[in-house]
């Protein structure tokens, strides 16, 4: 965005002004025990284009629960900066007032009684509607629809169908462009098939079909730049041009497995980024230049810095539900950065206004979409019944009852986490279980009834094996700090993006503020006898990245030991003792 | 992928099946190797392909040279690699005169992994995809009039999984 100085400040002070939602009243929500959610939606047309942001909806096609985190630490410069802020801090942060709709759906805050007052979120039926009203309102011919990748993922449908099920709601909900990650889980036929059967546009600067892949006759969006896929778009909207940049997740073959993509590489290429954003700016004459990511917040944070010439990033893959962009300067300007949570829970809506050269304001709103506050589109839930129809008795399966809350997202640990790593150790009798930090996974309330689908959620993968071996306490370490440097590298650009491995049987000290092979100390098992660098101990665990593990899917390991304990409550929880952090903005427990 | 684009890919790869057709004929292999004369040629540094430490390899290899630090040259290499037995880099600059380029990789046994004897007048750019064992720095040395110039990337390898 080029900007000059008093036009920046202009802006910032739209920023403030804008970036709060409607129906907050500029401090306050909607007051606790209002069910009307009158306003919440009705985001008046303003501007020139509309781009209408969703991501990360891990297939959810029915409305869901899901608790935003507790424990989402930042430090160095992300300290207390979103997303690396909660609860109360978060309120504060965004000026939110307690206890109300909007403090429900952002933060983690009393979740149980909210989530019953408030009802379910996201939904695809749901968000149609939402997305049709958003589009109607400001004019459809200048609004574009955005998806940050992560769709065709993390539901028993979407598994069963290979991604399909997204593709075909995606078509229907009206998706313009995206770009992805767990797309990239499925086989690389696959994902070109469903590309090929998506109505809008697959965008990918980052991924370049591999030098001698090429050789052998892999197909390629282009040869010559070796892009597997097209790396940009421009859409012309209301007279003004609109290009998109794709930035998919960028370490995809290291956090996943690469041998169901041989052929692919992928990486930030901040400096393709640059050299791209010169061409187009150089050659298409946008009147914006947006980037459609699955970077993460704090990797989009810092290309954001280092490229310059971005007017927005509209980022995901971390899942952090941000009310407000983040303005970052660089040497060409100042650039937007925005996450627009997970889960179908929210549609980030950024409403751009032009001047003479270039955007001259923006606005900006993460809008929650709430179940009970919107109708179900009739097209899209006829077309989910039909989905859903041949699995409906496998995923309606009851296994046991939630004795507490269980939830995934958190740093650390979560409670769904914990009773996979118990039930990792009960059926392959091991004394410690490793279980990965994923951020995706939806809710169960207390006194709800867990079902094969809630299994699914949590669980649902292409490399759902689990394994049960002999680890010795050096090669426990080992990975525990791997996984540690990959959450806290003080450089976004080494972080992966997902939580914190979770375990089960095994307690530890952790520093994040410690260096590579230093945060982990005092390894101990639950009878609180020390971990021995060389004493093999037997190890369970499940999602092996490297090569496939011959144990039976997770799912039917979380199923047999539910079924078995009937109300499941978690009895230890095996969260880290944490040395620095206890004090941090994005912390509470 | 459109049908446009499917018929541009089976054209190219016919291209490439035909250059490597030529390859197998003989011909061409010659050529290959002509244009790479230096590389093939070049005197072989024991010494500093052989030396266990950073510093050593680098004072071997450039000896009586001084490094400085330059924004101008563009080190092209994944923060964290894909895959540690072949970590792809690339290495370019605009400097006048560049002579050599030379990449090390500080925790591997030997650090000094590949150098290029530019002639004058050559771009300067090079790729290469080099070993790593390790989580280690990596850096590209650039001599240009005389002058060597660094620019430095860690690069992480690592065990990988449990991502988002």
């Amino acid at each position: 965005m080029n900007l000059d100085r008093r036009e920046f400040l202009n802006l910032l002070s739209l920023a403030g002004a804008a970036g709060l939602l409607p129906g907050c009243g500029g401090d306050k929500g909607v007051a606790p025990g209002s069910e009307s959610g009158a306003g919440l939606y009705d985001v008046l047309p303003e501007g020139d284009v509309r781009l209408l942001h969703i991501t990360d909806t891990h297939a959810q096609l029915m409305p869901i629960y899901f608790r935003e985190p507790s424990v989402n630490l930042g430090f160095h410069d992300a300290l207390g900066r979103p997303p690396h802020v909660t609860g109360d801090n978060f309120l504060k942060h965004f000026q939110i007032a307690p206890g109300s709709q909007l403090a429900h759906a952002f933060t983690y805050l009393d979740f149980p009684t909210a989530a019953e007052r408030y009802g379910k979120v996201g939904g695809f039926a749901y968000l149609k509607t939402l997305i049709d009203q958003l589009r109607g309102s400001f004019g459809s011919e200048k609004t574009l629809l955005l998806d940050g990748g992560d769709t065709w993922q993390g539901s028993g449908t979407s598994l069963w169908t290979r991604g399909k099920d997204m593709v075909g709601a995606c078509n229907l909900l009206g998706v313009d462009i995206m770009t992805g990650h767990w797309e990239f889980t499925y086989r690389d036929s696959e994902v070109l098939e469903n590309i090929a059967e998506f109505n809008g546009e697959f965008l990918a600067q980052n991924i370049k079909v591999k030098e001698d892949a090429l050789f052998d006759g892999a197909p390629a969006y282009d040869e010559d730049s070796g892009h597997a896929f097209k790396p940009y778009t421009v859409k012309t909207m209301g007279g003004r041009r609109v290009a998109v940049i794709g930035q998919a997740f960028p370490y995809t073959p290291v956090a996943n497995p690469s041998r169901f993509i041989p052929d692919w590489t992928f990486g930030i290429n901040d400096i393709d980024m640059q050299e791209l954003v010169d061409q187009v700016r150089a050659t298409e004459s946008p009147d914006a230049v947006i980037v459609l990511s699955h970077n993460g917040m704090d990797v989009d944070l810092k290309m954001a810095s280092r490229v310059s010439g971005i007017d927005a990033i509209l980022g995901g893959h971390t899942h952090d539900g941000v009310p407000r962009p983040i303005e970052v300067n660089n040497p060409g300007g100042v650039t937007l950065v925005t996450n627009a949570g997970s889960n179908g829970k929210f549609v980030g809506v950024l409403d751009l206004s032009f001047g003479d050269s270039g955007i001259s304001s923006y606005r900006y709103k993460l809008l929650p979409v709430f179940a009970n506050l919107l109708a179900e589109d009739k097209t899209m839930s006829a077309y989910i019944d039909s989905v859903r129809a041949p699995y409906q008795q496998q995923l309606a399966e009851p296994l046991a009852v939630a004795g507490e809350l269980l939830y995934r997202r958190g740093n650390f640990n979560g409670t769904f986490d914990q009773l996979i790593c118990d039930a990792l150790r009960k059926v392959n009798d091991a004394e410690i279980s490793f279980s990965p930090g994923f951020r995706w996974g939806t809710s169960v309330l207390p006194g709800q009834t867990i079902t094969m689908e809630h299994v699914l959620d949590q669980t649902c993968i292409t490399y759902p094996e689990t394994y049960a071996r002999d680890m010795t306490g050096s090669d426990i370490k080992a990975i525990l700090e791997d996984v540690g440097d990959n959450l806290f590298n003080p450089d976004p650009y080494y972080q992966q993006g997902g939580d914190m491995v979770r375990v089960g049987g095994l307690n530890y000290r952790f520093d994040p503020l410690a260096a590579m092979s230093k945060r982990v100390t005092d390894m101990t098992l639950d009878s609180g006898e020390a971990i021995e660098a060389n004493k093999s101990y037997r190890v369970a665990g499940w999602a092996t990245v490297g090569s496939q593990s011959p144990g039976e899917p997770i799912w039917d390991t979380v199923a047999t030991y539910l079924r078995d304990v009937k109300i499941a409550n978690v009895e230890k929880r095996n969260t880290p003792v944490l040395v620095n952090g206890t004090d941090n903005p994005g912390f509470f427990e | 992928m459109t049908a446009a684009t499917a018929k541009l890919v089976g054209k190219r790869v016919v291209n490439r099946r035909y250059f490597l057709t030529k390859l197998s004929q003989g011909a061409a292999c010659l050529a290959a190797v002509a244009s790479f004369p230096h590389l093939v040629f070049a005197q072989w540094s024991e010494a500093a392909f052989g030396a266990k430490e950073l510093e050593k390899a680098i004072a071997e290899r450039y000896p009586e040279l001084t490094i400085e630090d330059s924004d101008a040259i563009t080190l092209k290499v994944p923060a964290i690699a894909e895959n540690g037995a072949v970590v792809p880099v690339t290495v370019k600059t605009d400097m006048a005169d560049v002579s050599s380029i030379s990449l090390f990789v500080e925790k591997n046994p030997t650090p000094l992994s590949a150098s290029f004897y530019l002639t004058p007048g050559s771009v300067a750019e090079v790729s290469v995809r080099l070993r790593m064992g390790e989580t280690s720095n990596l850096v590209a040395l650039v001599e240009a009039g005389g002058k060597l110039y660094r620019a430095q990337q860690e690069v992480k390898v690592t065990i990988g999984g449990c991502g988002g």
